[in-house]
Order: C-alpha cells, then structure tokens, then sequence
C-alpha cells in the first residue's frame, strides 16, 4: 500500500512544481497579451497598469470567473483548471478582449 | 530681474504639462502636440463592405426621413433623432408607438459613427448592426419587416435608389441597414467646434474660462477617465449612481448583456460633442442642464449601489462647475443643415 501512495505524492508534487505563473497587464484600455496559451493548472495574474479601474471576467464554460473592479497597481490571480478556450474581457471596457487556450 | 525670474518658473511649468486622471501630461497651449490624441479623424471609419458614396447617402438620407419605416407610418429614423434637437428628441425618455413613454433616453446620434459599440447597453455593434433594431422593436417603430420589403421591392423610386446605391444586391435588411448607417456616418458629425478649432492652434478658440474647464476636465473633475479622448467616450459602461437605481427593480442597463456584477445599471459612455444641443442629459433624462450634471458628478451620485469606483465627490467650487460647463459648450460645431429629402411615392 505505502509503494502505491508513494509514486502518486511524486506525481503530484512534479505537476505542481512544473505549474507556470503568467503575468498579463492591463495598459492603455488593452491587454498585453491577446492570446496566450498555458497548460492546466497554470496561473495567469491578471495587472491594472492604467490610472483608472478594470475588470477582468470570463463566461466560457471552461473557467467562469468575475475579478470586479481593482486599482491601478493592484492585481488578482486566476488558476485555469481545465483544457479548452477561455475568452476574457474587462466588462467596463468590451473593447479590451483576449484568448487564453489551456492545453492538456 | 525677480519678474523675469518668475516668468521663467511659469514657463517652464507651463512646458512641463500637467498629469491629467487619465494619465496623460497635457501643455494646456492651444496646438500643442500633446493635445492631438483629441483630435478626431477628418472622415469616421466604415466597413469595407460600404464604402461611403454619393448614391449610398442619398438613399440613406431618403430613408431616415420615411415615416413609412414604421408600422403607423407616422414615425422616421428622425422622429426620436432629430437633427434639429441634437439628433435627439429633447425628451427625458423617447416616445415609442402611440406615443407609449420608454425606459430610456434617445441617445444622440452625433459621432456614433466613431464608437465601437452602440445603444445604452451595447447591444449592437456598429450602425449597420444597428439600423434594423428600432423598425423591429414592437414598442418603437413596430414595423412588419416582410411587409417593409414587399412595399420597398416594388417602388420604382426607391428601386432606382437602391440599384444606384448596392448596383446587384437585393433591397433587404442589409443593404437598407448599410445606406441608413451611410447617412449617419457622413452626416451626423462634429468635429469643428472651438475646441477643435484650439487643438489645431487658434488661441481665441476658446475662452480663458473655457480652457480652466478643460484643464479640470481631464484633472480634478475626472470626467476623461470615462469622456476620454478623441471622442470624449471610453466606449465602457458605468453605473453613475442616479436616483433611479434606487428604485424597486431598476433599469439593469448593461447587465443584460453582460451578467457581471459591475454591469448592474451601467451604462455606456455617450460622446460630449454637441451636448450643449441634446438636452436633458443621462440615459434616464433627469438632468436638465449641464450644471445640473455637474452638479451629480460633484456629490458623487446620489445612489451608492454598485455604484462605479470611478465616482467620488469632488469637491469643486461654484466658479469650477462654471468652467466645466463653460467647456463643454466649446464642444459644439456648427449646425449642420438638413434639408428634407424627396422622398419617392
């Protein structure tokens, strides 16, 4: 039983370490990146760098999330956790619109 | 020497610009380069599908003066935008069919050729996406479209037009959609008023209080962070706090288009060109004036509900407010001359 448990701690441990932060800013009413693609359980940081707030949100059925209004300066984080498209907006500016693809 | 010294430090402050809200350093001199982002382009972008003409504005000129758009026959395009009221109607709310009193404003025409999104909530993208949706609306001009086709395909005037106008293409929703949006787009623009005539360089463009009111506009006041530059809109949505989103089951504006939290009773950003001509003012129409504006953006609106974090008291004086609104109307070009169309019988 303890040689089973064992390869499954190191696999899990393996996939967290391989885990890659991606940092996606926010200037100008636009986003850095309009498409970006990362691998599941990958984070994306999503930064205000205008003087004024944003949003960031998401309907897709892959990952559905709201970030509600922050600061310039301020940022929030977002873990994508499974494969598919994630189409993100700031709902207070639609123009601001980016493609995250979260591969296997 | 003291006087010069000083001059000198006003100078050079002048050159250094002022940081506005929206994070631009500005040199308040009439043409100074850093003022150019508010200059608009001399024509509005259009979709390669319709490339403006001379057939394409005639008809869609004859079109938005037809009151037999609409199922009565007794309302036009221009009946809610009318040139002679700001492309607007001067009510606080639109009249729809047998005068049935609307949720909202009709919202001014002027520079939408410029904006990515149209209507108080966005729902439509362009002009063209926009033309068809007020014939439709059962509560507007509640036109059967199939019967609007019928009667198009089968007079010889505007058969003739629309030959001229899309030579091979059907009389249909498109192509009615494309000429409409043609009119507005090469007609219902303003952008030689005495502000743009100071950007470009006349120093007597404006007055004195005039430009105080700009200087506040994009500073203290904060009113670019959302009216920002060319076309005094951020083409966002904000919810401005207005008494009637206290309200038992208020106007959700944005939020039905957009399930977000921050969407509840936002609004889009309409253009400031022209407004001194588009009384009364907010989606609601509960300001009558621009001091009156003015006035709820210096509280900090009066509903703090989801209220957008761009609002905030400003704590502006009397003489302030009176240099905001004294800039305002440096937005208006001059009128623009709209002869009723020969409409074909």
């Amino acid at each position: 039983m303890k040689k089973i448990i064992f390869p499954l701690l190191v696999a899990s441990l393996s996939s967290a370490a391989l885990a890659n932060d991606y940092l996606v800013d926010q200037k100008d009413k636009a986003f850095s990146k309009k498409s970006l693609k990362i691998k599941v359980g990958d984070t994306v940081e999503f930064r205000n760098s205008d003087p004024f707030f944003h949003n960031v949100f998401s309907l897709s059925d892959v990952k559905s999330f709201d970030l509600g209004s922050y600061a310039q300066g301020s940022s929030k984080k977002v873990v994508f956790d499974k494969p598919g498209k994630v189409e993100v907006e700031c709902s207070i500016h639609p123009q601001m619109q980016m493609v995250i693809e979260v591969e296997k | 020497m003291m006087k010069q010294i000083l001059m000198g430090a006003a100078l050079a402050l002048a050159a250094a610009g002022t940081v506005s809200a929206e994070g631009q350093t500005y040199v308040f001199q009439a043409g100074h380069p850093s003022l150019k982002g508010w200059l608009l382009p001399k024509t509005a972008p259009y979709p390669e599908s319709n490339k403006p003409n001379a057939a394409r504005i005639d008809l869609g000129h004859k079109l938005f003066f037809d009151p037999r758009l609409s199922g009565d026959g007794n309302m036009s395009c221009a009946t809610c935008h009318n040139p002679s009221l700001g492309w607007s109607d001067a009510l606080p709310t639109a009249k729809g069919v047998k005068s049935m009193v609307l949720g909202r404003a009709s919202p001014t025409i002027i520079n939408t050729a410029f904006n990515t999104t149209q209507m108080w909530d966005g729902r439509k993208k362009d002009l063209e996406d926009q033309a068809m949706g007020p014939m439709e609306a059962n509560v507007e001009m509640n036109m059967d479209t199939a019967k609007l086709f019928q009667w198009l395909n089968s007079n010889d005037g505007y058969k003739a037009l629309f030959a001229k106008a899309y030579p091979g293409e059907p009389i249909d929703a498109s192509t009615l959609s494309k000429a409409i949006a043609t009119y507005e787009r090469t007609t219902a623009i303003s952008n030689n008023s005495p502000f743009d005539k100071w950007l470009k360089g006349d120093k007597r463009a404006m007055s004195a209080q005039q430009v105080n009111g700009f200087k506040l506009f994009v500073g203290k006041a904060n009113c670019a962070v959302c009216h920002a530059a060319p076309n005094f809109t951020d083409n966002g949505f904000h919810n401005l706090g207005l008494a009637s989103f206290g309200v038992a089951e208020p106007d959700m504006g944005r939020y039905a288009q957009k399930p977000i939290k921050l969407m509840k009773g936002a609004f889009k950003t309409p253009t400031l060109r022209d407004i001194e001509r588009t009384a009364p003012y907010f989606h609601d129409g509960s300001a009558k004036t621009l001091m009156q504006v003015v006035e709820h953006y210096d509280r900090g609106g009066e509903v703090t509900t989801n209220l957008s974090p761009n609002m905030k008291p400003l704590g502006l004086t009397q003489q302030e407010k009176e240099e905001l609104v004294a800039f305002m109307k440096a937005l208006t070009s001059p009128f623009i001359k709209v002869v009723a169309p020969d409409l074909p019988l």
